[in-house]
């Protein structure tokens, strides 16, 4: 049975273990459908989310996974300017292991603090996303909504658009998609691609249109205009005319095509409001799915039992 | 060492049984709901649920209740129990749910499906009907119908196969203290 | 006081020796090298002798890059806590660099540091002071009142001079001192952000990474100039496949460039950094391993010209972090010569060569009274056990820092014993 120490990255699992963590999860989805949205299996335990970087969507999406299985969600922020040498990462997670938390949700700007803080503390990790790195939980609720609305993922074909070199929701969709045996394609102008990366089995392609044609499944990226991009972009402008979805270019692509985006959207600049609000989208089912995704997680990480009871 | 204690003649004629005292006792079909409970608990209920339709030609409520969320015995350090659907499609107010499962024993599972079922809703009664009762009860639960009532020793194992799970169906009761045949 | 340092295999370079042979030292000056047994050791005075059997016995190693953090730093390490890690290493020189604070840009931060280091008496120290006033850049420092005090060259190092026309003024200036200048190649605006080698591996794990064109680029710009202006140009710790190239290219050409290389980048690539060990981060960052092959390549065909270990110590709490904030840097003293004997294991060059790169070459290079064993030079000898296989063991290190990747590795070659000018400065414990 699979039980993970912790979920640091969807980099390394394997198949049959993903298909576990979907089948929890759609199992988990319906909690949330009654109208009391709660199970007692985690009661009592304690799950911290240590965000070190700003996220009202995700850290909502952990509290109320928690919460819905009765488990004490706390939230903690930190900061982590480089340039304030406060209170150092390992200090802080083993200062709160020390309050014996149950889970320790992480996510942080750096690449590598996931795994470098796991392996400074007894307790699971879940990584919320660490920099560019990985944002497992992301890739997951992606495929689990890819997976309910196309029924199987073997074989499908998927592009992801946009700033894949500062994405670590495409890194750990790679992993993930290929463990799955699905075909992925990144689009992006030539600036983001980051060196080598077909190196993990994957095509790149500069142009939007041609590029979604024979796809299932288009994933949208957030564009950033922080100062890491300086040199990377001329302006939103013109990357809204190469790389914004619209109708127009949908036309080109399969009839039964998905559209996704991690979020927050980017309106008119990533995707055109009417393709945002169209059936293919299904960005608000990845919000659902999150939570869903999430308890599994915790619980495929906390719950087990003796099963010689009955 | 394996005996067979309730054959597939048995169980039927059990089920047929059940079947006809639920109605007995809830004077007919009208606000009669069936929630079987995992594996085994939903193929009894299934097939209590086709005879009600036989005799009263009626469809009653149906539903399917996964009870490994609400166990008391969930601890960390071994492996999670995979989790199946649960699905309750109907109200539950007003209804009198009749909790259907193979083999009663400690009584845990069903006060974890008691839980469940109350956070779903509030129905007007809660029956219970199970195909076998092995006793060494933990709890103060009691059965509304039984199928046959079998004692055991504690660490026997009763194991209830279905034809539509298993392929045969059977109730047979294994004593691990016993030789092992050549 | 005499020393007889018996039955080693005495492999001098600068003189063209590899054989058994005494050693006798009297007054710190080596006095006498013989065929085994011939030196008479009944005098009045008091011999002490080191039976050298089945050991090596070399001129003790010359190190021309390590950061020994004093004045200013003196947390991460102290000229005595260096002097003491590289005795420990086999080393009976060392150059230091001039990045402590104050910068070692004036004559008195030059005369405290080797007045420093004449106090502790341990190891030979000499001081490397900065090209440019503050390491800043803008402006040439006094080479000459440097050079005075005792500066045998210059560098920025850990930084490289950006500035185009400065660094041509430089090599300029440089010309009328005779001494090289040691430049850390790196275009910062390449760079910047930057913690690792760009290339599959920072795409895989996320981080920016640090392309080698960023080297390439300022190599290429400094040997472009030298023709012109004159002066010397030393590539310090040399990282790139290309670079060598150019080097190797200078050289054709007759242009008065060298080199050298840390043992850390023919030793480890950049699959080392999976896992975010900041003890697998230094600038210049580990490569692919196809720029380590060349590397070995320009060991081998004498392109790269001497080893210097780069030893850079930072404490716990430099490292003990997020990878992208982790310092720049490991330490090398005390791992140098068993990471450089895993090379004559693999026949890229003999062990002569080996310790030619670490004495008389850096000793040619850099015009130091050191680097061999001639009869009437100061008694600056190693003794090791090239066979001695054992476990590094970072906890034991005599520097103050114990940043480094090789915890825990299992390698073979021992300093046993390391004497400057005839004196024991460092005795292992275990053998």
């Amino acid at each position: 049975m699979f039980k993970p120490r912790s979920i640091l990255g969807t980099n390394g699992l394997k198949k049959d273990e993903i298909v576990t963590i979907l089948d929890t999860a759609d199992t988990f989805k319906e909690i949330s459908t009654r109208p009391i949205k709660k199970v007692p299996t985690l009661r009592g335990r304690t799950i911290i989310n240590l965000f070190f970087e700003p996220s009202t969507r995700t850290r909502t999406s952990f509290e109320i996974a928690g919460k819905r299985l009765s488990a004490d969600v706390i939230n903690i922020s930190g900061s982590t300017s480089s340039t304030v040498k406060g209170e150092n990462l390992i200090d802080t997670a083993q200062n709160l292991e020390a309050m014996n938390p149950d889970i320790l949700v992480i996510r942080h700007s750096q690449s590598g603090a996931a795994e470098m803080i796991s392996r400074n503390i007894q307790c699971p990790v879940i990584n919320a996303g660490d920099g560019f790195h990985e944002h497992p939980t992301q890739a997951l609720l992606d495929l689990q909504t890819i997976r309910e609305t196309k029924g199987s993922l073997e074989g499908l074909k998927v592009a992801i658009v946009g700033d894949i070199a500062h994405s670590r929701v495409v890194r750990s969709n790679i992993y993930a998609m290929k463990a799955m045996g699905m075909e992925v394609r990144l689009v992006g102008p030539p600036t983001m691609i980051p060196v080598e990366i077909q190196k993990l089995g994957v095509s790149v392609d500069y142009y939007l249109e041609k590029a979604i044609q024979d796809v299932d499944v288009i994933m949208m990226l957030r564009i950033q205009t922080e100062r890491q991009n300086r040199y990377l972009l001329s302006s939103l402008r013109e990357y809204s005319n190469l790389f914004c979805l619209t109708s127009k270019i949908l036309e080109k692509a399969k009839d039964d095509v998905l559209i996704i985006h991690p979020g927050p959207v980017n309106r008119g600049v990533e995707i055109a409001l009417d393709v945002m609000e169209s059936e293919r989208s299904l960005i608000l089912n990845q919000v659902t799915n999150g939570v869903a995704v999430r308890m599994a997680l915790m619980y495929l990480l906390l719950g087990g039992s003796d099963d010689s009871v009955n | 060492m394996t005996s067979v204690v309730f054959d597939a003649k048995d169980i039927s004629r059990a089920i047929t049984r059940i079947s006809h005292e639920i109605l007995e006792r809830n004077k007919g079909a009208n606000n009669l709901a069936l929630i079987g409970i995992r594996t085994r608990g939903v193929t009894l209920a299934q097939r209590i649920r086709v005879k009600i339709n036989e005799v009263e030609n009626t469809e009653i409520d149906f539903g399917i209740l996964d009870i490994t969320l609400y166990r008391d015995d969930i601890a960390s350090g071994k492996h999670p129990p995979p989790v199946e659907k649960t699905s309750i499609p109907f109200p539950l107010e007003g209804k009198q749910v009749v909790l259907v499962d193979d083999v009663l024993f400690t009584g845990r599972t069903i006060r974890a499906a008691i839980d469940a079922l109350i956070d779903f809703g509030r129905p007007s009664t809660v029956q219970l009907g199970v195909l076998i009762d092995r006793g060494h009860r933990e709890l103060p639960i009691r059965p509304d119908y039984v199928g046959k009532n079998i004692p055991t020793s504690k660490n026997n194992r009763v194991r209830v196969r279905m034809s539509e799970d298993d392929g045969i169906d059977e109730v047979h009761i294994i004593d691990p203290s016993t030789a092992k045949d050549s | 006081m005499t020393v007889l340092i018996k039955n080693g295999r005495v492999i001098d370079p600068a003189n063209n020796l590899d054989a058994t042979k005494d050693v006798r030292i009297v007054k710190g000056k080596i006095e006498a090298i013989d065929p085994p047994g011939k030196i008479n050791i009944d005098e009045k005075g008091k011999t002490s002798v080191i039976d050298a059997k089945g050991c090596v016995v070399c001129p003790g190693f010359i190190d021309m890059h390590v950061h020994f953090r004093e004045p200013g730093f003196e947390y991460k390490e102290t000229i005595e806590s260096g002097c003491k890690s590289a005795a420990a290493g086999g080393f009976t020189s060392v150059a230091v660099m001039p990045n402590t604070k104050p910068v070692n840009d004036t004559r008195s931060v030059t005369e405290l540091m080797l007045s420093q280091a004449r106090a502790k008496g341990i190891v030979r120290v000499y001081a490397i002071a900065a090209i440019t006033q503050g390491l800043a850049g803008e402006c040439l420092s006094e080479m000459g009142d440097l050079k005075d005090a005792g500066a045998i060259a210059f560098s920025d190092d850990g930084r490289p001079v950006m500035n185009n026309e400065l660094m041509r003024r430089a090599f300029e200036y440089s010309k009328m001192f005779k001494v090289p200048l040691i430049q850390h190649s790196e275009m910062l605006d390449l760079t910047e952000g930057g913690s690792m080698n760009e290339g599959a591996v920072s795409t895989e794990l996320g981080l920016k990474g640090m392309p080698v064109e960023a080297e390439d680029i300022m190599v290429y710009r400094d040997i472009a100039l030298l023709e012109k202006t004159g002066g010397r140009l030393h590539v310090a710790h040399i990282s790139s496949g290309n670079s060598v190239d150019l080097v190797r290219q200078a050289k054709a050409q007759g242009l008065p460039v060298t080199c050298e290389v840390a043992p850390h980048h023919f030793i480890l690539t950049d699959e080392a950094v999976r896992g975010y060990d900041t003890n697998t981060k230094m600038s210049p960052p580990l490569r692919t391993a196809k720029d380590v092959e060349r590397i070995k390549e320009g060991l081998k065909d004498g392109t790269i010209d001497i080893i210097a270990t780069d030893h850079a110590p930072h404490d716990l709490t430099d490292k003990q972090c997020e990878y992208q904030n982790a310092c720049f840097g490991i330490v090398g003293l005390e791992t140098a010569l068993p990471l450089t004997l895993k090379l004559v294991d693999e026949n890229i060059f003999s062990l002569s060569d080996a310790i030619k790169k670490l004495t008389s070459a850096p000793a040619d290079i850099f015009n130091l009274d050191s680097g061999e064993l001639s009869i009437g030079k100061q008694a600056d000898v190693v003794i090791f056990d090239p066979d001695y296989e054992y476990e590094v063991d970072v906890s034991k290190f005599h520097s103050k820092s114990k940043n480094s990747p090789f915890n825990g590795w299992k390698v073979k070659g021992k300093v046993l014993h390391t004497l400057v000018g005839g004196k024991v400065v460092y005795s292992a414990v275990e053998h």
